[in-house]
C-alpha cells in the first residue's frame, strides 16, 4: 500500500520538488500583482487608492525580493534539511520585510500628506504576510523538530516584528495611528478582556473538575449532566447572554446593594462559565475514564488507599486529557468574550463592534488582532505545558 | 402495539420542533404575556418583522453557507487524505488550527468593511468559518477507517473512487456528520450576531433589544433561536444514529 | 498459470525479494512459507499488483500483469487477508456480493452465488445473509472473507495468512474446509503462512523463502524427506520430523487387505500419525480398518508405519 501511495504522489510536475511551497509561491505572486499592498486615503471617511507591491519596490527596497526569490528557487531545489531551514529563515525575513516595507511606505507618504491622511494595510499585505508565515511554518514542520524547538523558532521569527513595533518604524500606518489615538480605550479593553477570561476559567475549573470526577465515577450522573451541558453549548452565546438578563435584573432588584445587574460583566461571566463547563467536565471525565484499568488494579493491589490512588495514579494519567480540554476551553472563552461586549461587558469586543458600526476596518482589526494573538499564545503555551508534563518517562 | 405508537410522544425532537413551530407562529398571541411581565415597555413585542420571516431568513443563511462549507471542506479534506495531497496535510491542519483560534465574530467583523453590509458578508464569513470543523472531522473520519478494510477493498479490485464512495466515506460518515453538526450549530450562533451587519436573522430582535434596553425583545429572539439550535442539534443526533445502525444492529 | 521470472523488489535500501522465479500451474495449492521478513507477503502482493515489482516479469495466463488495469486484474483474483477486512457497514450478503457487483452480474445471479458460497463455507444462508460483521465471531468473519474472495469465480485465490488471527480449533476447521474446497473446485490457490504444519496439511507444493530468495520448492514429502540444506530441515522441524512425515500419509496406503483383528476400527482416511497415536493409547500392534461405508477394509500393523514412503 505504501508503495502505491509513493507512486501516486510522485505524479505531477516533474521539476517541482515542493508542491506546497509551489502553491504558496503562486498564490503569493498572484496576490502581489492583483491585490493592493497598501491603500492611501486622504481621510478616514473616503476609501483610498491601492498601491500594489511592484509599485513600491524602488531603490533599496528591492532587497526585499531576495528572500522572495530564494523561496521561488526552493520550489525547484531537491528537498533537504538545509533547504528547509533556509526556507524557514527566508519566510521569516520576508515577513519582517513586508511589515517594514508597509511601515516605511506609510512614513514616506505621511511626510507629504496631511496628518489626517490614512495609509492602511491592504489585502495584498495580509495575504502575502500569511503566505510567508505559512511557507516558513511548513518548512519548519518538515524539519521535524520537537514542539519546544518549534516554539522557540516561532518566537525568534517574531522578534524582528516586535523590534519594528517597538522602535516606531511602522507607527505611520493607520492601524497604529488608531491605536495611538485610543490607547486608553485599548488598554482598558485589554484589561477587561483578561479579567473576563480569568474570571471565567477559574470558576469553570473549580466547578467543572469536581463535576467531571463525579461524572467519571457515576454513569447515572453523567448522562443528564452531559445532556444539560450539551443544550447550553448548542444555544447561541448571544441568546444565552440575553436570557440571563431578565433573571439577573430581577435578582438585582430583589437584592439591591450587591451590584447585580442584568447587563455587564456578571451575566457575561456566568454565561461563559456555563459554556466552559462542558469541555472541562467532558475532558476531566474522559481523562479519568481512559486511565488503564490495569494501572488502578495494580495500585490497589500494592496497598494504596483510594485517595493515594487518585492523586498518584489517576490524576497524572488523566492530566494530559484535561490539559487538552483546558486548551480548547481557553481559546473558546477568549473568542466568546468578544461577543460579551454586546451586553456591555467590555473587552476587545467593544472595539470590534464599534469599528463595525462605523465601518472602520482599523478599529475592527485593533480589536480582532489582539484576540487572535492572545488565543494563539494561550494555545501554544498550554500545548508546551502539556508536552513538558508528558516527557518524563512516557 | 400501543407502546410503539405513543413512543413518538416521548421523543425530545418532536417536543422541540413542536415548541419551535408553536412559538414562532404564535408569538403574536403572547403579546399580553410580555406586556404584563414588562409593564415599563411600550413595545413589548418585536413587530418589525414576523418571527416566521426571521426564522426563515436565519435558516436560509445557515443552510446556504453550511452547504458551501460541506462541499468545499469535504473536498479539501478528501484531497489531503489521498496520496496525491498528503504533502498538503500539515498546511491544511495548520490553517484549520489557526482558523479555530479566530472567533467567528471576528470573521464577520472583518468581512464587512471589505464587502459592505447585508447578507453577503454574513454568508461568506459563515461559509469560511464553517469549513474548519468539517475539514478536521472529515480527516479524522477517513483516518479512522480500518486499514484492513482499505486493503481488502483494493485487493478485491475496487478502484480508488469506488473504494472512497463505497467503503471509506460510509465508514467515515459518523465522524463527518459530527463535524457538520458542530459547524452548523456554530453557524446558527454566528448568524445570530450577523444582524449587527445588517442581515435579517433571529438575532435582530436581540440586538435591537440590547441597544434599546428592551428585555422583552431580547427574550423573544433568544427563545426562538435557542429552540432552533436545540431542534437542529437533535435532528443531527437522530440522523447520526440512523447512519450508525451497522455498528450495533438488532 | 502464474509465472514469476527473476522478480525483484526493494523498499528503499532493503531488498525484500531477490531474483525470484516461480511457476504456478493451474489447480495447484502453492504455499509460500518463511520467517518474518522473508518476502513471502511481498511476493504474493506483487501478483495482484498491490505491490509493484521493480525487476523481472510477472505473467498471468501468459500476459504481463502490467498490461492489465490493476482493478481488472484483481477482480480476476480472489484476495483474503489475515485481518479479514469485511466492510462493517454492509451485511454479509452485500460483502460477499462485492466483486460480482463490480463485474456487473445480474441480481438473480448474484443472489444465487451468495447463497451458494455461504453454504459452501458452512454458513446457513437464511441465517447469515442479513447479519452484520459485528455480529459474527472471528471464524465466521473469515469464512465470509473467503466466500467474498471466491464470489467472483476468480481463476486464482490469493490468501495472506488468512487464519493467523484465529484460535487453533477454528484455524484447523477452516484449514480442512479450504482443503475440501480446493479438492472440489480445482481452483489455483496461492497462500502465505509462517505455520509449517498448515503448509504441510494444505499444500500440493511448498515454496520456502528466506531473505527474498527461494531456498527450496517441492511437495511436502520432498521438503520433509529431502531437505536441500540445514535451513530447510531447521524450518521444517527436526525433532518431530518423523511425525510430520507420518502425517502426510493415510492408513489407506498401508492397510493389509483381507486380514481381520478385533477392536474398534479406524477409518482408512486417518493419517498415519493419528494411527500411531492409537497404537500407543490402545497398546496394540494391529488395528482394524474400515472404509468410507463402514465396511471392513483390512488391518494395519504397527510395523507398517516404518515402511519407506513409496
Amino acid at each position: 500500500m505504501a508503495a502505491l501511495a509513493i507512486e501516486q504522489g510522485a505524479r505531477g510536475f516533474g521539476f517541482v520538488r515542493n508542491r506546497v511551497l509551489c502553491a504558496l509561491v503562486v498564490a503569493g505572486v498572484a496576490a502581489a500583482l492583483g491585490l493592493a499592498f497598501v491603500t492611501v486615503a486622504p481621510n478616514r471617511l473616503v476609501s483610498g487608492t491601492g498601491i500594489t507591491l511592484p509599485g513600491l519596490l524602488v531603490g533599496a527596497r528591492a532587497l526585499l525580493l531576495l528572500p522572495a526569490a530564494w523561496l521561488m528557487l526552493a520550489v525547484l531545489t531537491p528537498p533537504s534539511r538545509a533547504v528547509h531551514a533556509s526556507v524557514t529563515v527566508s519566510g521569516a525575513l520576508l515577513l519582517a520585510g513586508l511589515v517594514w516595507l508597509a511601515g516605511d511606505e506609510a512614513a514616506a507618504q505621511s511626510a507629504h500628506l496631511a496628518s489626517i491622511a490614512r495609509v492602511s494595510l491592504g489585502g495584498g499585505f495580509w495575504v502575502l504576510a500569511v503566505l510567508a508565515w505559512l511557507a516558513a511554518a511548513d518548512a519548519l514542520q518538515r524539519l521535524g523538530l520537537s514542539p519546544a524547538w518549534r516554539a522557540l523558532v516561532h518566537a525568534a521569527a517574531l522578534l524582528p516584528l516586535a523590534a519594528l513595533l517597538g522602535n516606531g518604524a511602522i507607527d505611520q500606518l493607520s492601524l497604529l495611528k488608531e491605536y495611538a489615538n485610543r490607547q486608553d480605550v485599548f488598554n482598558a479593553a485589554a484589561l477587561r478582556h483578561g479579567q473576563i477570561v480569568a474570571a471565567t476559567l477559574l470558576p469553570a475549573l473549580l466547578i467543572g473538575v469536581p463535576l467531571g470526577v463525579a461524572a467519571a465515577r457515576s454513569e447515572r450522573l453523567a448522562r443528564p449532566l452531559f445532556a444539560a451541558l450539551n443544550v447550553i453549548q448548542t444555544v447561541p452565546s448571544i441568546a444565552l447572554f440575553g436570557l440571563l438578563i431578565a433573571p439577573l435584573a430581577w435578582l438585582g432588584d430583589a437584592l439591591p446593594g450587591w451590584g447585580i445587574q442584568g447587563i455587564g460583566l456578571l451575566p457575561a461571566v456566568i454565561a461563559l462559565v456555563l459554556y466552559a463547563l462542558l469541555p472541562i467536565v467532558h475532558s476531566t471525565a474522559s481523562g479519568l475514564r481512559q486511565v488503564p484499568a490495569g494501572a488502578i488494579e495494580s495500585a490497589t493491589g500494592m496497598g494504596l488507599t483510594a485517595a493515594q490512588r487518585f492523586w498518584n495514579v489517576e490524576v497524572p494519567l488523566a492530566l494530559p486529557v484535561l490539559l487538552s480540554g483546558l486548551r480548547v476551553t481557553t481559546v473558546q472563552v477568549i473568542g466568546l468574550a468578544v461577543v460579551a461586549a454586546l451586553i456591555g461587558a467590555g473587552g476587545f469586543g467593544a472595539l470590534v463592534f464599534q469599528g463595525l458600526a462605523s465601518s472602520a476596518l482599523d478599529l475592527v482589526l485593533l480589536g480582532v488582532l489582539p484576540v487572535v494573538a492572545l488565543a494563539i499564545a494561550a494555545d501554544a503555551g498550554l500545548e508546551l505545558l502539556g508536552c513538558s508534563l508528558e516527557s518524563p518517562g512516557r | 402495539m400501543t407502546t410503539k405508537n405513543w413512543l413518538w410522544l416521548r421523543d425530545p425532537l418532536v417536543w422541540a420542533l413542536a415548541a419551535l413551530v408553536w412559538l414562532v407562529f404564535g408569538m403574536a398571541h403572547l403579546k399580553p404575556l410580555f406586556a404584563a411581565a414588562f409593564p415599563a415597555l411600550d413595545r413589548p413585542l418585536y413587530e418589525q418583522d414576523t418571527f416566521v420571516a426571521l426564522l426563515w431568513s436565519h435558516v436560509e443563511i445557515v443552510a446556504v453557507s453550511s452547504a458551501v462549507a460541506v462541499v468545499v471542506g469535504v473536498a479539501a479534506a478528501l484531497f489531503v487524505t489521498r496520496a496525491a495531497g498528503r504533502e498538503f496535510r500539515p498546511l491544511v491542519e495548520t490553517l484549520v488550527a489557526i482558523g479555530q483560534t479566530v472567533p467567528p465574530v471576528a470573521v464577520l467583523a472583518i468581512a464587512v468593511p471589505l464587502i459592505g453590509f447585508g447578507e453577503t458578508p454574513a454568508l461568506i464569513a459563515l461559509a469560511l468559518y464553517g469549513l474548519l470543523p468539517i475539514v478536521r472531522a472529515t480527516i479524522v473520519g477517513i483516518e479512522s477507517v480500518p486499514e484492513a478494510v482499505r486493503e481488502a477493498a483494493t485487493g478485491l479490485g475496487l478502484g480508488g473512487w469506488q473504494r472512497l464512495v463505497r467503503a471509506e466515506l460510509p465508514l467515515a460518515l459518523p465522524v463527518l456528520l459530527a463535524g457538520v453538526r458542530t459547524s452548523v450549530i456554530i453557524n446558527i450562533g454566528t448568524a445570530t450576531i450577523a444582524s449587527t451587519v445588517g442581515a435579517r436573522t433571529l438575532g435582530s430582535p436581540i440586538i435591537v433589544g440590547l441597544a434599546g434596553f428592551n428585555t422583552a425583545y431580547v427574550i423573544q429572539g433568544a427563545l426562538v433561536v435557542g429552540l432552533l439550535a436545540i431542534t437542529v442539534d437533535l435532528l443531527f443526533d437522530r440522523a447520526g444514529r440512523h447512519f450508525d445502525r451497522w455498528r450495533s444492529p438488532r | 498459470m502464474i509465472e514469476l521470472q527473476a522478480v525483484g523488489k526493494s523498499f528503499g535500501a532493503t531488498l525484500a525479494v531477490d531474483e525470484l522465479s516461480l511457476t504456478i500451474e493451474r489447480g495447484e495449492f502453492v504455499v509460500l512459507i518463511g520467517a518474518s521478513g522473508s518476502g513471502k507477503s511481498t511476493t504474493l502482493k506483487m501478483i495482484n499488483r498491490l505491490v509493484e515489482h521493480d525487476r523481472g516479469r510477472i505473467l498471468f495466463l501468459g500476459q504481463e500483469i502490467r498490461s492489465f488495469k490493476p482493478e481488472q486484474l484483481r477482480r480476476r483474483m480472489g484476495y483474503a487477508i489475515q485481518s479479514i477486512g469485511l466492510f462493517p457497514h454492509w451485511t454479509v450478503a452485500r460483502n460477499v456480493a462485492a466483486v460480482p457487483e463490480l463485474l456487473g452480474w445480474s441480481t438473480q445471479r448474484i443472489v444465487a452465488r451468495v447463497d451458494e458460497l455461504l453454504a459452501l463455507l458452512g454458513l446457513e444462508p437464511g441465517a447469515y445473509r442479513q447479519r452484520y460483521p459485528s455480529q459474527l465471531s472471528g471464524g465466521q468473519q473469515q469464512r465470509v472473507g473467503v466466500a467474498r474472495a471466491l464470489a467472483g469465480d476468480p481463476e486464482v485465490l490469493l490468501m495472506d495468512e488468512p487464519f493467523g488471527a484465529l484460535d487453533p480449533i477454528t484455524r484447523q476447521t477452516l484449514q480442512q474446509e479450504l482443503a475440501r474446497i480446493h479438492r472440489a473446485s480445482g481452483k489455483t490457490i496461492v497462500m502465505v503462512t509462517h505455520d509449517i504444519d498448515e503448509a504441510l496439511r494444505l499444500a500440493t507444493r511448498i515454496v520456502l523463502l528466506d531473505h527474498g530468495r527461494i531456498v527450496q520448492a517441492g511437495t511436502p514429502a520432498q521438503l520433509l524427506a529431502e531437505p536441500a540444506n540445514a535451513f530447510v530441515s531447521d524450518f521444517v522441524g527436526r525433532s518431530d520430523l518423523g511425525l510430520k512425515l507420518l502425517g502426510l500419509q493415510t492408513v489407506a496406503e498401508r492397510v493389509r487387505a483381507g486380514e481381520n483383528v478385533a477392536g474398534e476400527p479406524v477409518p482408512q482416511t486417518l493419517s498415519l500419525r493419528d494411527a500411531l497415536s492409537q497404537f500407543v493409547v490402545r497398546r496394540v500392534d494391529r488395528l482394524p480398518v474400515v472404509d468410507a461405508h463402514g465396511l471392513p477394509a483390512g488391518v494395519i500393523h504397527f510395523a507398517d508405519l516404518l515402511q519407506r514412503a513409496p
